[in-house]
């Protein structure tokens, strides 16, 4: 029986995992090309969910078309988002730009709440599949579990292929590292930006709606929390780093459940932040984090 | 002759601070043309400005006599003109392989590979290593790279910033040899310097650039020969 309710979870940590991971590589591959935290980016997956709320529940439409749908509106959400509030901050103190983001993401919550109203509504999943059953039917693997650990999976290799093959992600690359020098190659740094902001977004929509398939109450501030933990799931893994957000994110979910189920559920969060601290006293780059030195 | 870059009247500020104060210079077609000075006499500001990084307040800047002056950066690559900037800039994290693709980002693909056997025919090390990642390079190393990565827009003017900067004097040698071998070979070259003794001995014309402006200017032997420019910038 211990064994069994060890394996749920764990499998309940990875799938919680899963969400703050693909959440967590909007925020990674943002940082990692323009240097800047997003604290936005935890309210785009809230107006996602919300979008993909409105397609099916008033206009009755599949599931997989409110997924579409959720991620074409924030994709243009996000490049608009930093068209408007952003570039213009590009060479301001770093400090103008978290403020603004911090200011960006008030601004969406109180939108939703203008649009939606504050009360919670509830998300219907858009998985609708059989639970796994193992061990006699000991063990239930919900399929929302199992849809979202695959999803990230995708995502994941997706990604990788891009940034590696790519000629567009290995101009994210370049930008990353030296916006000057990328430049100089012939690689329009505003335009790669945006795209990364695209892709951010599209991500957070899909995190959104997995996201509330589990967690089935939606509301304006919806976001924020998995937001946050998934910005520190960035830093766990390493921020700038995209297998570094996958593990941060993964472990950060993991070590939520465990702590929630194994030691106090009042102290669960505590837990993943003393672990955060600690962690980065012991290695301030995070997980994967690279300090690459230059030689001279 | 004809010019391939023509400055006039250059004007560039950082913030309040006059940078570069109205200076004049030319390159033309098949030419070796040094700038050299002292630290903080303007030179990468100079070559950075022509490059696109930085804005000029004013002045034109001329490239196949069609203005380039403001023009960004990104832009300016396909009109072919490369600067490898000062302490190199390779992509750290990327593969020589990947440092060099991006060197062509501005050519349509199915050239790449060509020019990237011609980089690794002119720099074998590059070829040896070209799985590794940048940062792993020794400085020459990461010379060859950043002046390989600018070769690769096919350039009609390559404009190098300091390229012999924290290197062991054999490097020196070798990377001022290999500066030679691509004029030779028709590049056009615009050479920044603070090695001015090399500058000089490989390039044909010279400008001596003194706070923003340019004080003296003639055919590289000449000056090397000059006594004032001897004192200052040749050490003895």
């Amino acid at each position: 029986m211990i064994r069994v309710s060890f394996l749920s979870n764990l499998i309940n940590g990875i799938s919680l995992g899963s969400v703050y991971a693909i959440i967590a590589l909007g925020y990674t591959m943002v940082y990692g090309i323009a240097k800047m935290l997003n604290f936005a980016h935890g309210d785009v997956i809230m107006i996602g969910a919300y979008i993909s709320f409105c397609v099916t529940q008033y206009l009755g439409l599949p599931a997989w078309v409110s997924i579409l749908a959720s991620m074409l509106v924030c994709t243009l959400l996000g490049m608009t988002i930093e068209r408007l509030a952003y570039k213009p901050l590009r060479s301001a103190p770093s400090l103008a730009v978290l403020i603004t983001a911090i200011g960006m993401s008030y601004f969406l919550q109180n939108v939703a709440q203008l649009i939606w109203g504050a009360n919670p509504k509830s998300f219907n999943s858009v998985v609708a599949m059989e639970p796994l059953r193992l061990f006699g039917g000991q063990l239930i693997i919900t399929d929302e579990a199992i849809v979202t650990v695959l999803t990230c999976v995708v995502i994941m290799i997706c990604l990788t292929l891009f940034t590696e093959k790519t000629k567009m992600g290995k101009a994210m690359r370049a930008v990353s590292e030296d916006k000057g020098a990328a430049q100089l190659m012939g690689i329009n740094v505003n335009m790669t930006i945006s795209v990364t902001f695209a892709i951010g977004s599209a991500l957070a929509a899909i995190a959104g709606v997995l996201l509330c398939s589990t967690y089935p109450a939606l509301m304006p501030t919806t976001g924020s929390m998995p937001g946050i933990k998934a910005f520190t799931a960035a830093v766990f893994g390493g921020i700038g780093s995209i297998p570094g957000a996958m593990l941060g994110g993964i472990l950060l979910g993991v070590i939520e459940i465990f702590g929630k189920s194994y030691i106090s559920t009042e102290l669960g969060d505590a837990i993943v932040f003393a672990i955060l601290i600690i962690l980065l006293l012991v290695k301030p780059t995070g997980l994967l984090g690279k300090k690459v030195n230059e030689k001279v | 002759m004809s010019n391939l870059l023509k400055v006039e009247n250059l004007h560039v500020y950082y913030g309040s601070i006059h940078a570069i104060k109205g200076i004049s210079f030319e390159v033309n077609e098949g030419e070796i043309v040094t700038l050299i000075g002292a630290n903080g006499a303007g030179k990468s500001t100079t070559l950075n400005t022509v490059a696109g990084l930085l804005k000029p307040r004013s002045g034109s800047i001329l490239l196949h006599d069609q203005s380039i002056a403001g023009v960004p950066a990104d832009k300016i690559v396909s009109r072919g003109m490369a600067l490898c900037p000062e302490g190199r800039r390779v992509f750290l994290q990327m593969s020589v392989k990947e440092n060099l693709e991006m060197g062509g980002f501005t050519r349509p693909a199915a050239e790449i590979a060509e020019s990237i056997e011609d980089v690794y025919q002119r720099f074998p090390r590059l070829k040896e290593r070209y799985k590794q990642v940048a940062g792993t390079l020794s400085g020459g190393e990461q010379q060859m790279l950043a002046m390989g990565r600018a070769l690769m827009s096919k350039p009609k003017l390559l404009m190098l910033d300091e390229p012999s900067m924290g290197l062991a004097p054999i490097l020196v040698e070798q990377i001022f040899d290999i500066i030679k071998e691509l004029h030779e070979a028709g590049t056009t070259i615009l050479l920044v310097e603070q090695n001015a003794q090399m500058a000089l001995s490989v390039a044909d014309r010279a400008y001596v650039l003194e706070t923003g402006n340019i004080v003296k200017e003639g055919p590289a032997p000449e000056l090397l020969n000059d006594d004032a420019v001897k004192n200052a910038y040749l050490g003895d």
